[in-house]
């Protein structure tokens, strides 16, 4: 478990942490999600101690940590640029931290055999760190971060240099490796879809604080302010609410959708906007309309129901908003 | 090749322009240049420039050593007196190679890792010795060191002038061959280092050092083939006393001044196999360290 009590950091008059408490338990994947400048990085490497803190404790499995050099913390780290060993091996950059810590030569062979395995590299021992692809060298990364057995595994937008494809790739690979090894890990992340696919709780942080902390389905669906709801998903702004583009119902019929909106509590009501565009884009449907006020917005809609309704461009719909709960017609929504 | 008949403005205009002009060719008329034609020039200038600085002299000079046959040339070689001149610039380029080694990289790391007031100023210091005539640096040191020392520090015709005056003059090699590598490396692989257990001695020991390494070895392989063929800033503090601290260079310039221009060139041509070997076996050795980093796929 790691704790983090009433942390603050500043560089001269930015305030990178306002006053930070975060409990984070044992065997969970815990996502710092936040925009850059929102003080994630910086939360991370207070608990790495690669940063320190001007106030506040952090302490690691029930010991105050606050004062020990990285060192001694027992943690792993990986950084976004990898930041191998360029001049040693595969095999020696896993093994750094067992040499460092004067193991006998048969366990550090034995146990980076094990882990170059684990991260999919055996065959590659031999390989110099430029030799590698970027993915490689982030599970390389990994797997040297993990050969000290660590009581906490922190990383640091992991996934930040790699391509899409590797990047989802290798997001479902951590997630099915924490399956395994169950170690207590922090990802710091600025992308809210890996955030809310790979961690089983996520904190979200704005400008040097916590907004929100809770499991992924949670902060999506009740989150706590405008913030939250913007950070962790697309909005549109309908009636002067933040609401979910799939969450947007468009009807041609007025009196039906006014009928409809009377039903749903706390509703920003129904507005008449105008079909700029139809976007689509493979399973979905993008809506682009402007309302009679003239504020633009989009609405998310599955292809079966853009096929079925075929909204042109230039027509006039009627747009309402429903609440999850009672999407049970398990059809319209938007996007922005 | 069918361009030797061409008109010489287009020679001219060839060599001047990028050897592979691919996207512009010339537009003078008659005047297609293959891209070939602008890299020949470009060879022929650099070696004949090369032969007639560089080659030639260095030709003549080891012609001219052997003017007495070989065993006139072995003699002048390993006349007790020039054994020592070689043996005392050896030894004191060598202990002057290694404290620039040391002190050169600690300077670059000071001058890239550390923030103090007037950083610009030493940083344009460094390069001082390079602007300097070195007879400069002889009197500056003679003044410190000399006779009537003010600090009471004699140095005068003695090996530690020798040391004190070559390093004032090399200080600049290893400082600036390192200050780039030190600027560009990641500190990241450092914290990376400090994660997993790494003091701070040993992440620069097994981390920084092995990084810096090429341009450590390469900076000092200049300063030590710097201090070997070194005239200027010893001639004053060093004393000129044979098999003391007369170096290389001082013996040469007496052979010449007695007439045996042969056992100059002799005593030369030794001189400049050697320095040549030690760059050699130096750059082996960095391009060597580097290789292993940039192997690429």
């Amino acid at each position: 478990m790691i704790t983090v009590s009433s942390a603050r950091k500043n560089y001269g008059d930015f305030v990178a942490l306002d006053d930070v408490s975060l409990t984070i338990p044992s065997g969970s994947l815990t996502a710092l999600l936040g925009p850059s400048g929102s003080g994630k990085s910086t939360l991370l490497r207070a608990i790495a101690g690669l940063e320190g803190i001007d106030s506040g404790v952090v302490s690691i499995a029930g010991v105050d940590v606050t004062r020990e050099p990285p060192q001694r913390r027992g943690i792993g780290f990986v950084f976004q640029h990898y930041a191998a060993f360029k001049h040693m091996t595969v095999r020696d950059n896993v093994a750094f931290g067992l040499t460092i810590r004067k193991r006998p030569k048969a366990e550090v062979r034995r146990k980076v055999d094990e882990l170059l395995e684990i991260v999919g590299l055996d065959g590659f021992q031999h390989r110099y760190p430029s030799q590698l692809s970027g993915g490689q060298r982030q599970r390389m990364a990994l797997a040297r971060a993990l050969a000290v057995d660590p009581r906490v595994l922190l990383l640091d937008e992991p996934f930040g240099a790699l391509d899409a494809k590797v990047r989802a790739e290798l997001r479902h690979w951590l997630r099915r490796l924490h399956d395994e090894v169950h170690v207590t890990t922090v990802l710091v992340t600025h992308d809210q879809e890996e955030a809310l696919d790979v961690a089983d709780r996520i904190a979200v942080l704005n400008r040097g604080r916590i907004e929100q902390v809770g499991d992924p389905v949670s902060l999506y669906e009740k989150p706590a302010n405008e913030f939250v709801m913007s950070f962790l998903g697309s909005v549109a702004r309908l009636g002067g609410q933040l609401v979910r583009p799939h969450d947007i119902v468009l009807e041609r019929d007025r009196l039906a959708a006014l009928a409809a909106d009377a039903r749903t509590p706390a509703s920003p009501g129904v507005v008449t906007a105008t079909v700029e565009r139809v976007v689509r884009l493979g399973f979905e449907v993008r809506v682009e309309l402007k309302a009679d006020s003239g504020e633009r917005f989009a609405a998310q809609v599955t292809r079966a129901e853009a096929d079925r309704r075929r909204f042109q461009p230039g027509e006039t719909v009627h747009a309402r908003a429903d609440r999850p709960a009672d999407a049970t017609e398990a059809e319209p929504a938007l996007a922005i | 090749m069918s361009t030797t008949t061409r008109p010489r403005e287009d020679v001219v205009q060839t060599s001047s322009s990028p050897p592979r002009p691919a996207g512009s060719p010339p537009t003078r008329e008659g005047g297609r240049l293959r891209p070939a034609t602008g890299r020949a020039i470009g060879v022929g200038v650099v070696g004949l420039w090369l032969s007639l600085i560089v080659l030639l002299p260095l030709a003549a000079l080891t012609v001219r050593s052997l003017d007495e046959g070989l065993a006139g040339f072995w003699d002048a070689v390993t006349a007790p007196v020039a054994l020592a001149a070689i043996g005392t610039t050896l030894v004191v380029s060598a202990v002057v190679a290694l404290l620039n080694a040391v002190m050169g990289t600690l300077v670059a790391w000071v001058l890239v890792r550390d923030e103090f007031p007037g950083k610009r100023w030493v940083n344009a210091l460094i390069d001082l010795p390079f602007a300097l005539p070195t007879i400069v640096a002889s009197i500056v040191l003679l003044a410190l060191y000399g006779p009537s020392s003010p600090v009471g520090l004699q140095l005068n015709a003695t090996r530690l002038g020798l040391v004190v005056a070559l390093a004032f003059v090399t200080l600049p090699f290893v400082v600036r061959s390192v200050q780039p590598v030190l600027l560009e490396l990641d500190r990241e692989v450092e914290e990376a280092a400090a994660s997993l257990g790494a003091s701070n001695g040993a992440t620069f020991r097994r981390v920084v050092l092995p990084t810096l390494a090429p341009a450590v070895i390469s900076g000092t392989g200049l300063a030590f083939a710097r201090a070997v063929g070194e005239y200027g800033s010893v001639v004053l503090i060093g004393g000129n006393i044979p098999r003391e601290t007369q170096v290389v260079s001082q013996y040469i310039q007496q052979q010449i001044e007695i007439d045996r221009p042969v056992n100059a060139a002799a005593v030369s041509v030794a001189l400049l196999g050697i320095s040549f070997l030690t760059l050699f076996l130096l750059r082996l050795w960095g391009s060597r360290a580097q290789r292993r980093e940039e192997r690429s796929s």
